[in-house]
């Protein structure tokens, strides 16, 4: 019984891959190009930056980095939070 | 006092490779906005040298020259700089780039010949100080992240 609900399991998830698979579009030609090639054209100009992706994650999506940013600073307090007990049984 | 920390051969190649790391995570850092790379990864880098460290040397080497009180602050001065940074182009928006191309002394300059070049350290207004802020402070984050939790784990060990 479990391996047959497995196995079904299995044949659903698989046709639904392939279903999506079936409607990709060739490799290079993405369906909506119109964000890129306004970074590609116009980071040089505007930002004076050679490095696209740079100039993306720290120009354009500046706010997404800080949220970043701030995933981070709250994973740094938290461990110091875990480990403060420690520390305090070290003084 | 038992010595923690690995071999003989560990040790002492650390010693050569531990520079050679800091000066690959500071180029990446400081080259980031002309080659792959960021304030993300040069961090990440340099923090690999603090983990190495750490690892070679064990908690009680390092004891007394990495102190993580001053990583901690370090890491808030990195954030608070980043945060300053994006609130210089308020005036804007948030985040907006108002040092580039403003030909102003500190990476004002711009790009004069377009498409493939090696680029202008010198410029990108605010791009490159940002990636010195989050540089400073993922490395520094990391590093803190490292040397607290072997710190802690060695004295479970011990009790």
């Amino acid at each position: 019984m479990r391996k047959v609900l497995l196995f079904t399991a299995f044949l659903f998830v698989s046709a639904f891959l392939l279903m999506g698979v079936t409607e990709m579009r060739p490799f290079g030609e993405p369906a909506a190009s119109a964000m890129d090639d306004y970074f590609i054209e116009n980071t040089q100009t505007e930002v004076a930056v050679n490095n696209i992706v740079t100039a993306v994650v720290f120009d354009y999506r500046g706010f997404d980095t800080l949220g970043e940013a701030t995933v981070l600073f709250a994973a740094v307090v938290c461990i110091l939070g875990l480990f403060r007990k420690l520390k305090e049984d070290e003084r | 006092m038992k010595e923690q920390g690995m071999s003989v051969i560990v040790r002492t190649v650390t010693r050569f490779v531990y520079a050679l790391i800091l000066i690959f995570g500071f180029y990446v850092i400081m080259h980031g906005h002309l080659t792959p790379g960021g304030g993300f990864q040069g961090g990440a880098v340099v923090a690999s040298a603090f983990a190495l460290l750490l690892v070679a040397f064990g908690s009680a080497g390092i004891k007394g020259r990495l102190n993580w009180h001053w990583l901690q602050t370090l890491e808030e001065i990195g954030a608070i700089a980043f945060l300053g940074l994006g609130f210089l182009g308020i005036g804007t928006a948030f985040f907006y780039n108002m040092m580039a191309n403003s030909g102003g002394f500190l990476f004002g300059k711009s790009i004069e010949v377009l498409g493939s070049n090696p680029g202008v350290l010198n410029a990108g207004g605010t791009v490159p100080l940002m990636n010195w802020a989050v540089g400073l402070k993922v490395m520094t984050g990391i590093a803190c992240i490292v040397i607290v939790m072997l710190v802690g784990a060695k004295k479970e060990e011990t009790e």
